[in-house]
């Protein structure tokens, strides 16, 4: 069987913009093939240009150049109409919701039926049945002014389900919620992958958004992507300094030796400062112990912080190694030898 | 009870029925009012409409017509009402057959007050969440659907509220209309009232005119606070 052709496939997509003489070029040159059944995570810092990237996706934004096929569509060739066809395949949910205010929750949801061609009993039996699957059906004669922020972006999902989309764009859905309703909506985008099928394009700046839902990443800076993968490898060995930034904050190491660093703890340690980042089985290994045991090299642990990706382990481990100098050098040498990456963190005040 | 009206109001009193009377001034400025405001409603609706979406960040944008459109509300908005009342004398003769009288006093009301209520549609109507017209967007409305689903929907309290203003700032219109030869409450304040020494008649002249103006103000920040969630 051939190579599954992507759902969403843009191609050398270009967007620039005029402004009053200056030339802003938004997206340059990105090109992203996304699979039935991914939830794809686009990362970037705030005008790293992934919003106007998504909606190129429904033509929100129109490209300068590139191709852009959804569903094996050329959206670029198609109608007027052809094209408000093609958008209620794709839906898209934001980071203020953008709810009507004047209707209630149930004529939110309704709103994208009202075209639909449904009776009006089969759309209440839709809108119902959609509202029990993001958990508000005890809210539908409810205003979205009556509703938490996690709420209003439960009734933006149902209404962007509304017209059994087989992708969904979230524009920063999470971004203007606490850090437990964030995780409430992402549990809840990551059943609707599961439970429907539905491909999902997600854009964050916060890389536990990705951690949590997302099996493939994007990192995106200055209008470029700059690095592409699945999870694992973005997480458990990134190459771009910005994506080892989003890492790094993630797994919170960056803080930790900033810590170690300004704090003056560096200047009460002995030893080598080893980091260990490892993904899968080598944990299962009792590291530590087998340093011991084998080479006398005591581990002082700083900092370790363990994570499950996609039913994969993912650490990262920070200690101290103290022992004869070359029992130490063996001892990392054995390190080496385990499926771990190692890196030798300098003991001295980097910078100032 | 009528002693009383009778010695502090008598020439209102006099001057209660017949052809010139308060009866009928009353229904002039009636008719002048909310025939024009609906004239001009329907027309500054649909030029607010039309400043919205053909503007640079509208949903169909059309510089050339936006400019255009827009330079013209400026220029009527520009003439001082008094002198387009003059102005456009033979213009009003042609489309309703007089420009005396309240129904001539229509045309320049309808022409004087459209372009103002243009610019307060149009101002309502751009505090519309941009977010939500993009949603609709995303959903597949067409741009028809969504100036009737979304912009005049979630922009209704804020055009009831424009409304309520431009009906305010008519009846002042037609008052001004009513002294040059429209009829009305207007110029029974003047006509009668103010240029013959007949105080009382254009106090009560005035109430009048107060009364409907709180009755449109309250009726329309009924209709608001109903509408809003």
């Amino acid at each position: 069987m051939a190579e599954q052709n992507g759902i969403i496939q843009l191609k050398d997509i270009d967007v620039t913009f005029h402004n009053e003489g200056k030339t802003i070029e938004a997206v340059k040159n990105v090109s992203i093939d996304v699979k039935k059944g991914d939830v794809f995570g686009v990362i970037g810092y705030s005008g790293a240009g992934k919003s106007t990237l998504v909606r190129v996706i429904n033509l929100l934004q129109q490209p300068t150049s590139g191709s852009v096929i959804v569903n094996n569509q050329d959206m670029l060739k198609l109608s007027q109409k052809d094209l408000r066809k093609a958008r209620r395949n794709i839906g898209m949910i934001f980071q203020h919701f953008n709810l009507m205010n004047s209707l209630t929750v149930y004529g939110n949801v309704d709103f994208p039926l009202r075209d639909s061609g449904l009776s009006k009993a089969d759309r209440k039996k839709k809108i119902d049945r959609l509202l029990e699957i993001v958990g508000l059906s005890d809210r539908a004669q409810n205003y979205p002014s009556q509703l938490s922020g996690g709420q209003k972006q439960r009734v933006a999902i149902a209404r962007a389900l509304a017209n059994d989309p087989e992708i969904l764009i979230s524009d920063e859905a999470t971004s203007a919620l606490d850090p437990k309703t964030t995780t409430e909506i992402l549990n809840l985008l990551g059943r609707l992958n599961d439970e429907l099928g539905i491909t999902i394009v997600i854009i964050t700046h916060e890389m536990d958004a990705i951690k949590q839902i997302c099996n493939k990443v994007a990192v995106m800076e200055n209008g470029q992507l700059i690095e592409e993968g699945s999870l694992l490898t973005i997480f458990g060995s990134p190459k771009e300094q910005l994506t080892k930034d989003f890492v790094n904050t993630s797994t919170h190491i960056g803080s930790v030796l900033d810590e170690i660093r300004d704090s003056g703890i560096v200047n009460k340690l002995s030893g080598r400062l080893i980091e260990l980042n490892y993904i899968g089985d080598s944990t299962n290994e009792p590291i530590v112990v087998e340093l011991y045991k084998r080479f006398k090299v005591e581990a002082n642990i700083l900092f370790s912080n363990i994570e499950r990706l996609q039913n994969t382990t993912v650490g990262i481990m920070l200690f101290a190694l103290t022992g004869e100098d070359d029992k130490v050098e063996q001892a990392i040498q054995y390190l080496n030898s385990l499926k771990v990456n190692v890196k030798e963190i300098s003991l001295e005040k980097e910078g100032k | 009870m009528a002693d009383l009206v009778n010695k502090f109001l008598p020439n209102v009193v006099a001057n209660w029925e017949g052809d010139n009377g308060f009866v009928v001034a009353i229904w002039q400025t009636l008719y002048m009012t909310f025939v024009s405001a609906l004239f001009a409603g329907v027309i500054g609706i649909i030029l607010g409409i039309l400043l919205v979406v053909t503007a640079d960040d509208g949903i169909t944008p059309h510089k050339v017509f936006y400019t255009t459109l827009d330079k013209l509300v400026n220029l009527f908005r520009s003439i001082p009402f008094i002198i387009l009342l003059a102005v456009i004398g033979p213009f009003t003769k042609l489309i309703v057959g007089q420009t005396i009288g309240p129904t001539g006093a229509l045309v320049p009301l309808v022409i004087g007050t459209a372009p103002f209520f243009a610019r307060q549609v149009q101002l309502a109507l751009v505090e519309v969440d941009p977010g939500v017209i993009e949603a609709a967007e995303a959903i597949g409305l067409s741009p028809m659907k969504i100036i009737f689903r979304v912009y005049l929907r979630e922009g209704l309290p804020e055009l009831i509220r424009s409304g309520t203003l431009t009906i305010i700032s008519l009846i002042g219109l037609t008052a001004m209309a009513g002294a040059v030869g429209g009829g009305g409450l207007g110029n029974m304040a003047i006509a009668v009232g103010y240029q013959r020494f007949e105080n009382d008649v254009t106090i009560v002249s005035m109430l009048f005119i107060l009364v409907l103006v709180f009755v449109i103000q309250g009726l329309g920040d009924f209709a608001v606070r109903k509408l809003e969630h």
